[in-house]
């Protein structure tokens, strides 16, 4: 079955439609990677995914369910957990605290007013499991704020992780990173879908970290679709090489 | 146990102390007990203010409406329902977050500049509401003709009228109480959500959290804490003042938990405590004893950005 439905979406602001009838469908377990040049409409898609705004028209359905008009909090309630282009964090809490309201918050203790001792030891244990998943245990005491900026991008994984999630969207997850951080972030996306099996989609620039990730790549350009395919075929599609790809591919 | 847990304990420690032993050390250094009431009242008020201020990150400047309800709540209680100190408390507390409840609904609809002048105007209605209703609120004159009244235990009674003291250890039990249950919901997984919201919304949202619905319950708690310090402050007074509602004073609680440090739990009940003794001390000898507040306050946020206590925590650190 598929984990997300996405059926002709159309988003308009004005005169401009950033999103043009897109349609994608991303199957359990897949990793699917969203790319095009500056301007293609990838973040304005994932911000409809994601539930920042609703689309013009066209619907969108997760695990079997219509979301297309549920807020941003109810689609992640439903399990839909993203991260950002710019990381979004608490910087002046502990890598700790920051996993820990993530994982409260999935465990349906955010309006609790007291925990207990084993649904502390609950949380605890899976903040701990998340971060070890991340490569942050070593760092569990350190606020994120104060952070390399790597670090930072995996500590937001991890709040992201620790909803426990059927879809991880994650935007331009290698932005504004070195080589080095870049083949650690890459590292562990792999882990998380090959040995995790976690159902994926991200926006990437970097075509070595699309090349090596994906199953499958969609294409935008100027808000519409331009192809979609598994990376051999993107790379071999002459459409793609002439909007977008180059000679780089 | 850590350093840092030794450290806050024995800080902790000192402040309770501190607190239990004012009436005995005020005095020698020329205050009264009715002054370090007048403080504990105030730091209340403004540790509520920043329940909302300080934890989730949002400035209310119409949160005197709720101690002035509070305050009127009582009142209205003592004079017209029955003789019962508990019971004003009770009707204050009621009367100010029930109020702050319904129009909180609106106000968390905002944001920022906006969400703290809506505060502002919703604030104004009941100050005028106070002042023009006179036949129930007293007007301009405030309302008068109460008293605070004996505590009744059956087998026996506390006054809490005539004595001073008992009248401090009364309001400090009430401080305590009402202290200890803000600690607790900020130690909670709800007051985690409280700052995540603070620290960054859009991350919040994205954890999954209705951040409006949050910012509604911690500005309906920080209303009923700021109506109980309201409502105390009538008992404190026998009287309720329509100026109680009115910016001015909502203005004075943001300076006392700026000045303080609003980032620290405890900041406000220090920087009430400024404000109150300079007022005190500084009002006999002055009418303009608020340019000299404002001076203070001034240089503060200047130079200490994290308030008072803020200040001595890094120093000692």
């Amino acid at each position: 079955m598929n984990v997300l439905d996405i059926n002709n979406v159309t988003k308009r602001f004005g005169n401009l439609v950033a999103v043009r009838d897109v349609s994608l469908s991303v199957a359990k377990g897949e990793l699917c990677a969203i790319i095009g040049p500056n301007g293609a409409g990838k973040t304005t898609f994932f911000n409809l995914i994601s539930g920042f705004f609703p689309p013009t028209s066209g619907s969108i359905t997760f695990d079997g369910r219509d979301i297309t008009r549920l807020s941003t909090h109810e689609r992640v309630t439903q399990g839909m957990a993203r991260t950002f282009q710019i990381t979004e964090i608490f910087p002046e809490l502990t890598v700790f605290e920051n996993v820990r309201i993530a994982a409260e918050v999935a465990g349906g203790f955010r309006l609790r007013p007291w925990i207990n001792r084993n649904e502390a030891a609950q949380v605890h244990a899976r903040v701990e499991e998340t971060l070890k998943l991340v490569s942050l245990e070593t760092k569990t005491d350190r606020l994120v704020g104060e952070l390399a900026h790597g670090d930072q991008r995996a500590a937001e994984i991890a709040m992201a992780l620790a909803l426990k999630p059927h879809l991880l969207l994650l935007d331009e997850p290698t932005a504004g990173m070195g080589d080095q951080e870049t083949y650690q972030i890459t590292q562990l996306i792999r882990r998380l879908h090959r040995d995790s099996n976690y159902t994926i989609v991200l926006i990437e620039h970097d075509m070595r970290v699309v090349f090596h990730l994906a199953d499958r790549i969609c294409v935008l350009d100027q808000g519409r679709m331009l192809a979609q395919g598994t990376p051999q075929e993107i790379a071999a599609n002459e459409t793609v090489q002439a909007a977008y790809l180059g000679n780089a591919a | 146990m850590s350093a840092e847990q030794t450290r806050k304990l024995i800080a902790l420690a000192a402040i309770w102390a501190a607190l239990l032993l004012a009436p005995y050390w005020m005095v020698p250094l020329g205050g009264y007990t009715a002054l370090a009431t007048r403080v504990l009242v105030l730091g209340l008020a403004a540790m509520s203010l920043n329940f909302l201020l300080g934890f989730t990150g949002v400035l209310s400047f119409g949160h005197a409406a709720y101690f002035g309800l509070g305050a009127y709540g009582a009142g209205l209680a003592l004079k017209f329902v029955a003789l019962s100190t508990p019971l004003a408390l009770v009707a204050g507390m009621l009367l100010g977050g029930l109020c702050g409840a319904v129009l909180g609904t609106l106000i968390v609809r905002r944001r920022g500049v906006y969400f703290a002048m809506v505060t502002i105007a919703f604030g104004q209605v009941f100050y005028y509401i106070a002042f023009q209703w006179s036949s129930l609120t007293g007007g301009d004159d405030g309302l008068r003709g109460f008293s605070r009244q004996p505590l009744d235990f059956g087998a026996f009674k506390i006054d809490i009228l005539s004595s001073a003291n008992n009248f401090y250890y009364f309001v400090l039990f009430c401080f305590a109480l009402a202290v200890g249950a803000m600690a607790f919901i900020l130690r909670s997984p709800f007051g985690r959500t409280m700052i995540a919201i603070r620290e960054n919304e859009r991350r919040a949202r994205f954890l999954g959290i209705p951040v409006e619905r949050h910012i509604w319950i911690a500005f309906t708690l920080s209303c009923f804490f700021m109506a109980f310090a309201g409502a105390l402050y009538a008992l404190v007074n026998n009287f309720a003042d329509p100026r109680g509602l009115h910016y001015s004073q909502s203005g004075d609680f943001v300076m006392m938990a700026v000045m303080g440090g609003m980032r620290s739990f405890w900041g406000p009940l220090l920087g009430a405590a400024v404000f109150v003794v300079l007022q005190d001390y500084l009002s006999s000898i002055t009418v303009n004893w608020m340019s000299f507040v404002g001076l203070l306050f001034v240089l503060v946020v200047l130079f200490f950005p994290r308030g008072l206590l803020g200040f001595l925590q890094r120093s000692k650190a």
